[in-house]
């Protein structure tokens, strides 16, 4: 499928790049929803007979192709969340030299990214792609509540269910956008919700 | 001389107020009749005797109130205060900048006694006297950062500097204009200012970036900025933007005069000895347009300054649809006359309003 090409932003936004095969021993690859067609862009055997895939589905449906990449080790998770304390896990006895591969929303890449810096190993080491939903994981700057798979804005915050509008301004720390009480200056006076990039 | 502290608020009752010495001594940021973007860094090394430039950590009639609005921001929300793990060091070269310079700065108000790391300090206006080992976190109530800005007015971004760049890693960010600091901290230099608008274009921080990695110890810089707060607020966070944001819409023209206020940061840079860290001090100032009209040169000034702000800059510092009013007021006060060049009062040479 075509990518989502993302207008020119401010510079504490993420730029997302596409995935190549690098050399490496062993290789790591998180793929969340149609994210899988990034994988199944660049997957080799050789490539893959070193590589951990992880699989996050959200509704899609490639569990059939990646598994017939023959991955050196493959895992299905329904959730980012479910997959969390296995990434953990294996990041923990990952080496230098370890390549890894995000691909899929944003929200699951910076997080995910912040995982594999926490264990040591270098920005360098990890490629992006974004594929699919274009929703943001959003952090109310109120409440400190994060919102997952904001399509919107102004979106209610799932925590303290104040409208938000959605800001540019982007933390990696926690891989999450800012919103913001968007009629905080005239209550009640909330614009239409309408997609992010309309 | 002997600073009379006032007893004041910064919230609800607001009776926060600037007596004539702090107005003739405020911080006025426009040197000229417009303003626009520039890396305007000074050296940071004294001033004009009595006014805020002349000592490395102003202290003003406002200092024990501030602190007392500063410990009840901290009381509600703790994440105003974070250091990164890496920081600490640099919080202790922090508060040894802070205890010198005050206790030499000021040696009627602060006291700082060192034996070998077993230090008292004296802060008599708030009442402390501390002994404690200089270098051990369990011989204070809070990590060193904490503990010193806890005791100095404004705010402290703590910038590690690595590869080049400077990071915010540490920080105590109660007064800010409206920039979180549990958001942005980790950020870089120009991951943090992102949303300002026009000065990435004009190579302003690629500039400043430059000038402030190379600040060294001893030579520490400084540069104004500022914005406008209705009512003065010092807690003009974004995290508490939903309940304060509708002062804005209070102001009207018969309560601008003492409502509307010119909020300056009187912003300097020192490097710090240990961590090789940079500190950041953000002090913040505020002047109610009332007071700020007695000086005549302000006021013809100040009406020109608002009158030809580009409409983005208005927008980003918040003021867009209130300035219209501000400008209805302010115009009362600009006979047309010239003003003279540079920041300062000048109450003696300049003509007075002749409207």
């Amino acid at each position: 499928m075509s990518k989502f090409e993302f207008p020119k932003s401010i510079t504490s936004r993420p730029v997302w790049g596409t995935l190549e095969v690098r050399q490496g021993e062993y290789h790591l690859m998180i793929a969340e929803a149609e994210g899988a067609g990034a994988i199944l862009d660049i997957a080799t055997p050789d490539l893959m007979a070193k590589s951990h895939l992880i699989y996050i589905p959200k509704g899609t449906d490639y569990c059939a192709r990646l598994q017939a990449l023959n991955s050196a080790q493959f895992y299905e998770g329904p959730s980012y969340e479910a997959s969390l304390p296995r990434i953990r896990r294996v990041l923990e006895d990952a080496h230098m030299g370890l390549q890894v591969y995000l691909t899929g929303t944003e929200g699951m890449m910076g997080q995910a990214m912040n995982e594999v810096m926490a264990v040591g190993l270098p920005h360098t080491a990890i490629q992006t792609e974004h594929r699919g939903s274009v929703a943001r994981r959003m952090q109310c700057v109120h409440c400190k509540g994060v919102t997952e798979d904001v399509e919107v804005d102004p979106f209610v915050c799932s925590h303290c269910g104040l409208n938000l509008f959605v800001r540019d301004h982007y933390s990696r720390r926690l891989a999450a956008y800012q919103g913001v009480r968007v009629d905080a200056e005239d209550h009640g006076n909330v614009p239409e919700p309408k997609g992010i990039y309309e | 001389m002997t600073i009379q502290f006032n007893d004041e608020s910064f919230r609800d009752d607001y009776t926060f107020h600037n007596s004539d010495w702090a107005i003739k001594r405020f911080p006025f940021p426009f040197h000229e009749d417009s303003y626009m973007y520039s890396v305007n860094m000074e050296q940071h090394r004294g001033g004009p005797e009595g006014s805020v430039y002349e000592m490395r950590f102003d202290v003003d009639e406002h200092y024990v109130s501030e602190m007392k609005d500063r410990a009840i921001v901290l009381d509600q929300d703790p994440l105003r205060c974070q250091s990164l793990p890496h920081m600490t060091l640099a919080g202790w070269d922090l508060l040894e900048l802070i205890m010198v310079s005050k206790s030499e700065d000021y040696p009627e108000l602060f006291e700082l006694h060192r034996n070998g790391s077993q230090w008292r300090w004296i802060n008599k206006p708030l009442g402390i006297d501390h002994s404690f080992t200089f270098m051990d976190e369990t011989t204070l109530p809070y990590g060193p950062m904490e503990y010193i800005t806890r005791q100095a007015q404004g705010d402290f971004a703590v910038l590690d500097q690595r590869d080049e760049m400077l990071w915010m890693d540490a920080g105590m960010v109660t007064t800010q204009a409206d920039w979180s600091l549990d958001f942005d901290i980790g950020m870089n230099f120009f991951e943090w200012h992102a949303p300002v608008p026009k000065a990435h274009e004009m190579g302003i921080f690629q500039r400043a970036l430059k000038f402030l990695l190379n600040i060294q110890q001893g030579a520490p810089a400084r540069r104004l900025n500022w914005t406008m707060t209705v009512n003065p607020l010092l807690d003009t966070s974004p995290e508490n933007y939903h309940k304060w944001g509708i002062q804005k819409t209070a102001l009207t023209p018969e309560n601008i005069a003492n409502k509307q206020h010119l909020r300056v940061e009187l912003q300097t840079f020192f490097r710090l000895p240990r961590s090789n860290a940079l500190v950041f001090p953000i002090r913040c100032y505020l002047c109610s347009f009332q007071d700020l009209m007695t000086v005549p040169k302000w006021g013809r000034r100040l009406h020109r300054v608002i009158r030809d702000l580009p409409v983005e800059l208005a927008t980003y510092k918040g003021f867009i649809d209130n300035r219209p009013m501000m400008l209805d007021y302010l115009s009362q006060f600009d006979d047309g006359l010239p003003t003279s060049p540079g920041v300062w009062p000048d109450l003696e040479t300049e003509p007075p309003l002749t409207k």
